[in-house]
């Protein structure tokens, strides 16, 4: 570790971007430092620690968390078009060869090592287009694809479209509370305003017209309002809009021309059988004209859904009735860091085009999703009724994504002791957690939410058996809690 | 394509990010553009180019371009990481075996699927740290390097830090002309200001400290100096600076205390057999006190070098001497968007901890690797000696990286005559060699030069077979194209 030397530098804090410092991120923030700490205090063994493991519940990554092993079919189609020799063992799936070949031959010099073009493999983008036009029943083309280094870089890239770079009346971005943080993290980065507008709890935390009105109209003098995100499924709630709220959403979206941005990863992650995914881009074309022509960007990531290839970086935007012009702009924009990783980009075609049934590797894919799936399903089910049969809990159905955000009541006497330490109470109620549990979740003030109210957030990642002991642990810790500040 | 429908739209030219609108990027800009319309009209067949193919030597991509096959050894070893039941061949080196295990062991559930570590896997980091110890024989720690997608992320990440958000008086950096077009687009896109310094021609392309303070001097009441960009090996220029002139550049910026990004990408790229490259960390530390606590970035790729795997999006920065709340704020504002792609990192790691001899691979990759750089070397002394053999170009010395970058005298005539159709003279030039060749390079405008000369960049990538024939096409057409603009 470099030391500190005083005096002469020539980056400090004092001069470092001050929209740097305004960033945070808490799903990767001090929480998380502090769980890699114990966890380090733990293999070193000399501890006082009541556990012997950090369960880490706070980040949505399958791999890691033991949810899944990654899906064969998707690591044989990437290891083939890594080192095609591999391809001519007999047990080589042959549909996964052709699919291969189709995809080598769509790059330069027939090799992932070559620069793509800047959106991306051409193939892929067409994959992506049928999928797209499969799901919804609307054309979809492939020059309106836009791979990206996941879903994260893409969101960047489109909020970046609309800032204005005046700091009187910055661009507005409406953004849900609570939130996925790269938003406000993004927003304070670019110097946006952030218009935040608060999901509805008690409906199982819908967008209410109402409340998106009385966001805007506050915030209307402070910026100039662009666009509005909408995360559906949503992080950290969870909730999987209804036809009738998303229909809503775009006439107000068209009422106030704002460009609407759909966080769609999670389409793939729906858990309850009467809950059901609709695209922002369906319902648009649905409603017919003049909606059928606003403008939008919608979001998908290998990240997700059943195949969790977080690692790899797979991601990619649809741009939906875009200007011409502005089209041009955002080409000749993404071709200066020439273009996404082309394994990411083989990973996201994997998974957007997979076996059929009657190929060669259908059956065993088959096997494989179907057991990922159905374990989330049950863990969505299960967690949000353990969660509800704690005192003092309140958590709302996991309709999809990958996360339980319970509510929490705390007692006067924490939140008090917490505002003496300068911490948001439910980030003082999760660091004990951690601390006499080592059950690592994220405060839900690292989302933002309704103030007075106080949440976690929790993934349903972890192996049924581990969640099954991480929420008795819960339990045991909340009652001790409300026991000490009583 | 989308339709443009008028009126309604929330987003167009008018109020599209004016910053983005300033951005370009010649690499893959107006001429990139046109090469794939014409490869496109080439393909349909009905035609009238007197060619038959274009000669895309506008990027540097050694896959794409014909210049190499991928490395086995990097391929097997990613392979294995993707799929490691691949391993269980009685073929797969066992050196290999090997590495991949330690780094799945590193990975979240032993997968590259899982999200890593914000700054990369840490073996990784620790495998390059050894090899910039091993290059210039001072201590590195794997927690001053930070993995990105490929260098250009890192060098926005980098350049993003000493920004100051003040536009009256932005943010200075440094940057050569002619340079690498990514500086320019992305100082643009910040909105800071580029403080242009003369690189000289007459001495294959050195950096004068005279011109340095010049350029620095001409700029002070315009902006905040604080960083200057140096490419060593150049791009598009090729040169490889001596020790002497990098130990002045390390002065001059002590002296006005700016943080040194160093682009060092193609510090495995070097040709002639008098140059050698010279770290700048490794100079800075010879220096001793007070310029080895200077702050700096170094930055380097999966890109080029022997390896060439452009597609992979593979490179990392080491941050030198950084101020340690700075470096927190790095790492929090890197966390927001999670970690590069894992599969990068994989190839990154191969790349920089290869093959020792003794062990099963080392063979077949020397093999490889020393064909690679040899190829390269030819063409580099052939290449710049063909541009010379021809009356009114005049080519440096291609010392190290990719490209040559001949300068072309261009006849009044067509000057005029490009003016008028507000091109500048050598993109001119360079259309008109494409349309009558098929050669696409591009033109020393989209690098920027001094006023009143005018180059184009090629590559010397494509085999060397191709290349003779290109510099004999470019030959025919110089002659002509004088002729015709006499």
């Amino acid at each position: 570790m470099t030391k500190k030397t005083p005096n002469d530098r020539s980056l400090t804090i004092e001069n470092l971007n001050p929209r740097v410092i305004e960033v945070e991120y808490a799903v990767r923030g001090p929480i998380v430092i502090r769980a890699a700490e114990i966890e380090k205090q733990l293999k070193e063994g000399n501890h006082k620690y009541p556990f012997d493991r950090v369960i880490r519940a706070n980040i949505g990554d399958c791999h890691a968390s033991g949810n899944q092993v990654p899906v064969t079919y998707i690591r044989q189609l990437v290891a083939g078009c890594t080192y095609p020799p591999i391809m001519n063992s007999k047990d080589f799936p042959s549909d996964i060869k052709q699919k291969v070949e189709r995809l080598l031959c769509s790059c330069g010099g027939k090799s992932l090592g070559a620069y793509t073009e800047s959106q991306g493999i051409m193939t892929i983008r067409e994959d992506i287009a049928n999928y797209i036009q499969e799901r919804d029943g609307y054309p979809a083309n492939a020059s309106d694809i836009y791979l990206c280094n996941g879903a994260s870089d893409g969101i960047k890239t489109v909020l970046k479209l609309l800032m204005n770079n005046d700091a009187k009346t910055p661009s507005g971005i409406m953004i849900p509370v609570p939130q996925y943080p790269l938003y406000s993290a993004t927003l304070s980065e670019y110097g946006a305003y952030q218009i935040e507008y608060y999901l509805d709890e008690d409906n199982n935390w819908a967008l209410d017209i109402d409340e998106l009105e009385r966001a805007l109209n506050e915030s209307k003098d402070r910026c100039v309002p662009r666009g509005i995100v909408i995360i559906n499924p949503g992080n950290p709630t969870g909730q999987v809009l209804s036809r009738e709220n998303i229909k809503n959403i775009i006439c107000f979206a068209k009422k106030h021309r704002l460009f609407i941005l759909a966080d769609e990863v999670y389409q793939e992650n729906i858990h309850l059988s009467d809950s059901k995914f609709f695209s922002f881009k369906k319902v648009l074309m649905d409603l017919g004209p003049p909606y059928k022509n606003m403008e939008m960007a919608s979001f998908h990531s290998a990240s997700k859904g059943w195949h969790g290839e977080c690692g790899s970086r797979g991601g990619y935007y649809e741009l939906i009735n875009i200007d011409y012009d502005v089209r041009m702009q955002v080409n000749k924009l993404i071709s200066a860091c020439l273009c996404s990783t082309a394994w990411g980009q083989s990973v996201m075609g994997a998974i957007i085009n997979p076996p059929k049934p009657g190929e060669q590797s259908y059956e065993l894919y088959n096997k494989e999703r179907t057991e990922v799936v159905n374990q989330l399903k049950h863990k969505a089910d299960l967690v949000s009724k353990l969660f509800n049969s704690i005192e003092g809990v309140k958590c709302n159905p996991v309709m999809g994504a990958m996360y339980a955000f319970p509510r929490i009541e705390i007692p006067e006497k924490a939140i008090e002791h917490a505002k003496s330490k300068q911490m948001a109470p439910d980030a003082f109620y999760c660091f004990q957690l951690l601390d006499k549990t080592g059950i690592c979740v994220v405060p839900g003030s690292g989302f933002k939410q309704r103030p007075g109210t106080h949440h976690l957030r929790t993934t349903i990642l972890p192996p049924v058996d581990q969640m099954k002991d991480m929420v008795e642990k819960f339990r045991a810790f909340h009652i001790e809690f409300l026991n000490e500040w009583k």
